[in-house]
């Protein structure tokens, strides 16, 4: 039997970056996702696994030390809460661009500025949509339960290497905070340093042996016609992601005539908005993007045919919705329910305004 | 006498060193970063940890410093290679780090990173050019331009009423624990080129001995932003420079 622990989102965070087999986290605190890196330093993973563990002097160094570490082969991670990621952005983009692995940790608050503590899903423009600078893309993880937290670990770091490309997984206070049973998986052990060498020695910075050339890593590509093909290997990559990565959950879906997308912890209200729908006799099913990049959009349009109208529900002024009107460009009525700055929303409150919008 | 029978391998006096690449430089004529790339190279060579070594270049002038140095390099964001630095050395502890940086770059934009890094005592090499002028940007005030001393942004001359005062940061560097060598060199003259490769080399050195930070300064020239003749930007930097940024050790320990 694998072991199980009632543990918070962050916590699961933290546990699961020992256990599998990351090699370090660089961190700055931010509520409400602090718990990560107090709980990595309760754990001592340098004492066990070897784990780098080290705080920051702010989130901009944060994310140059992942860089530093990825550009390594290494196994890196951070984790942070809204503005803090605005200051990661920077790194990011240099991270995309120069085709780097880490896996970063937003545990959204409400914002803008400083905003509050409390959960929010206002950053689904900056994971999705760029964040930073320039024509790139990045791998979002959306978890909905303290147990995805804790997998999106190990599926982040795969996909991180898998792409040679950031993965973020887009949490909230909520799911950050919450405490949940969570089932630890069997762990992974760390590479060694040779054998980092010989799966990444061909681009990774571990030293230059006599026998290649030295391995520069770097964004900066001066001339326009290079750069334009970097921009175009970026984006044919990106592509793949699109045919390869997409990951969702349907609710009760097979004879739904109205479908709810929603997302991390809008998706587990949205369950009871289901059942209140179906005790009333109203064939609601629910659509749980689980990668925000890349976008579920053809399951979402497969549905169509089927349906009468779609809610995006969201804790922000309208985000994803954007993508959910472009996945159905037109074909059914596509609505939009969310609140802002913390506040969140109850199943009951969520019917109501489906309902009216729908005139039910 | 042929000039064949002179080209041998026992007559040579001076050669390029096997880690400096064939690129050739972008630098200006009369640059001081070549000299310190050859000095640098030289250390590498000489220590035998070409295979050890990882490069951490800077945004500025200094950013194509991996085209020439043959060994792995990480081009960094814009002040942020102290931050670089410190994730690979504690990953890699038994490898060399050195992050190489203008001023623009370590002492205005990246003042964070290199305080904490130089505190926190990382076991890396930190090379600093000074030449008190953003290079690659075609010369801004940088934070190391001297009082009176006209750049792009200030035309008429740095006041420091209006710009501040000419930053000392090396000075500062030396008053944190975590660092254990904190050194100020040019490379203007032979002499001084082989007082600045020493300290490059002990640098190396104390990273291996996991002392702390070590700290190379070197005071240079920028010729083409100063718009002076490289003989003259010599003097110049000898006259004005040297005053304000004296050469020496800081600390050592």
């Amino acid at each position: 039997m694998a072991e199980k622990l009632l543990k918070k989102g962050n916590e699961a965070i933290a546990l699961a970056a020992i256990r599998y087999g990351a090699d370090g986290y660089f961190g700055y605190p931010i509520t409400p996702q602090s718990e990560v890196m107090e709980t990595l330093m309760e754990e001592m993973p340098w004492e066990t696994t070897g784990m780098v563990v080290l705080q920051a002097e702010s989130e901009t160094s944060s994310i140059n030390m992942l860089y530093g570490g990825a550009c390594c082969g290494k196994k890196v991670m951070t984790s942070s809460s809204s503005p803090g990621i605005s200051l990661m952005c920077e790194g990011i983009s240099y991270m995309a661009g120069a085709e780097l692995p880490c896996l970063v940790v937003d545990v959204i608050r409400g914002g803008p500025g400083l905003g509050t503590i409390q959960p929010a899903q206002g950053d689904y423009f900056q994971a999705v949509k760029g964040g930073g600078h320039g024509d790139y893309k990045i791998i979002v993880l959306a978890p909905a339960s303290v147990q995805e937290m804790y997998d999106f670990v190990g599926l982040g770091f795969d996909l991180a290497f898998k792409y040679r490309n950031p993965v973020m997984i887009l949490s909230d206070g909520a799911i950050g905070q919450m405490m949940e049973k969570v089932e630890l998986r069997d762990p992974v052990r760390r590479l060694t340093d040779k054998e980092i060498t010989e799966k990444y020695g061909h681009w990774a910075t571990v030293g230059k042996p006599a026998s290649r050339k030295g391995n520069i890593i770097s964004s900066l590509s001066l001339a326009a016609s290079e750069m334009e093909a970097i921009n175009l290997r970026l984006q044919a990559k990106y592509q793949k992601m699109r045919e390869n990565e997409v990951r969702f959950e349907k609710t009760m879906c097979d004879n739904a005539e109205y479908l709810l997308v929603a997302f991390g912890s809008s998706a587990r209200i949205c369950e009871g908005t289901l059942e209140i729908a179906r005790s009333k006799g109203i064939r609601m099913g629910l659509l749980r993007p689980i990668t925000l990049f890349p976008y579920p959009e053809t399951a979402i349009r497969e549905m169509l045919p089927q349906l009468k109208g779609i809610m995006s529900v969201e804790l922000n002024a309208g985000q994803m919705v954007e993508d959910v009107r472009l996945a159905v460009n037109g074909a059914v009525p596509v609505e939009f329910y969310g609140r802002m700055g913390g506040s969140i929303f109850s199943p009951e409150e969520v019917f109501e305004a489906f309902a009216k919008k729908f005139n039910l | 006498m042929d000039i064949k029978d002179i080209i041998k391998p026992e007559n040579f006096v001076y050669g390029k060193s096997k880690v400096l690449t064939d690129t050739v430089m972008h630098y200006c004529p009369g640059c001081s970063h070549g000299v310190v790339h050859k000095i640098l190279a030289e250390v590498i060579e000489e220590m035998g940890i070409q295979d050890k070594t990882i490069g951490i270049s800077p945004v500025g002038c200094a950013v194509f410093a991996y085209k020439y140095i043959d060994i792995d390099w990480q081009q960094a964001a814009h002040g942020r290679a102290p931050a670089l630095a410190t994730a690979t050395k504690r990953l890699y502890p038994d490898k060399y780090v050195v992050a190489y940086q203008g001023d623009g770059d370590l002492a205005s934009i990246g003042t964070a990173e290199i305080m904490h890094a130089c505190n926190r005592g990382e076991n890396i090499v930190v090379i600093f050019i000074n030449n008190a002028i953003y290079g690659m940007t075609g010369g801004q005030m940088a934070p190391t331009t001297l009082l009176g001393m006209k750049t792009a942004t200030t035309p008429y001359g740095r006041r420091a009423d209006l710009n501040g005062y000419p930053l000392k940061i090396t000075e500062l560097i030396a008053q944190l624990e975590g660092t254990c060598y904190v050194t100020r060199q040019s490379v203007q003259n032979p002499g001084s080129v082989r007082k600045a490769k020493k300290a490059i080399r002990k640098a190396f050195e104390n990273s291996a001995l996991k002392k702390g930070t070590s700290f190379v300064e070197i005071v240079s020239t920028c010729n083409s932003n100063w718009k002076m003749t490289p003989v003259k930007a010599n003097k110049w930097m000898e006259e004005n420079m040297f005053p304000f940024y004296p050469l020496g050790d800081i600390k050592d320990r």
